[in-house]
């Protein structure tokens, strides 16, 4: 798994999440995501689309920085979900509780 | 069938499921599908490393070989204290973010992308049996 920093657009930090979100993946995007929050970040746009796999552990993740962003007043959102995470996302009804859009682009569009 | 088997750990995860991968796509199974399979060998290999050996540390036996049908079998086997996943109830699944939780998620993700799950528990052994269709 890779995480990249890519800048801020619209008051929205974007960041991309690259590889695989498994249980040995995981701690180091909760612990990226966690550290950016802490420093005030609180309005996030995160770029899924380079992610090929994502378990369980990673929706612990993502629920545990969406958790964090909402008690803090802000907002996370997750764009570029392809089919095997989106699948992931609908079977566990993610789809349902967590805003996404198709690309970085779409999503400022609606901001 | 060929086998591995590690201490049950998280650091042989990768490992483990690459294992199991790599004769998913020798018998030709569609990438998507592969995914599928390995999302399912996770939680389960992530549910043994957790909670088979609560004291003692202990190995996990992974087999992994096609039937005559065609299908990918997966078996995965351990020493640890009897324990059937298959039975543990599914998840909420409507549950908004303040309520939500993630534990259940991983087996209700087994039980979805197999095609057949079996557990039986032999002397003192948890053997979990897992069957993959190719589905393409």
């Amino acid at each position: 798994m890779k995480i990249t920093d890519n800048g801020k657009q619209k008051g929205f930090l974007v960041i991309g999440v690259e590889g695989r979100m498994d249980a040995v993946t995981t701690p180091e995007f909760e612990q990226t995501l966690g550290n950016r929050i802490d420093e005030g970040e609180t309005r996030l746009i995160v770029d899924l689309s380079a992610l090929e796999y994502i378990s369980s552990a990673g929706l612990r993740g993502i629920l545990t920085g969406v958790k964090k962003v909402n008690a803090k007043g802000g907002e996370m959102i997750f764009t570029g979900l392809r089919d095997a995470v989106r699948e992931v996302f609908e079977i566990s009804g993610f789809s349902t509780i967590i805003p996404t859009h198709e690309s970085v682009e779409a999503a400022l569009k609606k901001i | 069938m060929p086998q591995m088997r590690r201490r049950a750990g998280l650091e042989y995860l990768e490992e483990l499921i690459a294992f199991v991968a790599g004769h998913a796509e020798t018998a030709g199974f569609p990438p998507s599908r592969i995914r599928e399979i390995e999302l399912a060998a996770e939680e389960a290999l992530v549910n043994v490393f957790k909670y088979a050996y609560p004291e003692t540390g202990g190995d996990v036996v992974v087999n992994c070989g096609l039937t005559d049908e065609g299908r990918l079998q997966l078996e995965i086997s351990d020493r640890g204290i009897p324990f059937n996943m298959l039975h543990v109830p599914d998840p909420d699944l409507t549950a908004d973010i303040p309520e939500r939780r993630i534990g259940g998620l991983g087996i209700f993700f087994i039980k979805k992308m197999t095609d057949e799950a079996r557990y039986q528990r032999q002397g003192k052994t948890n053997n979990l049996t897992l069957i993959f269709d190719k589905r393409d």
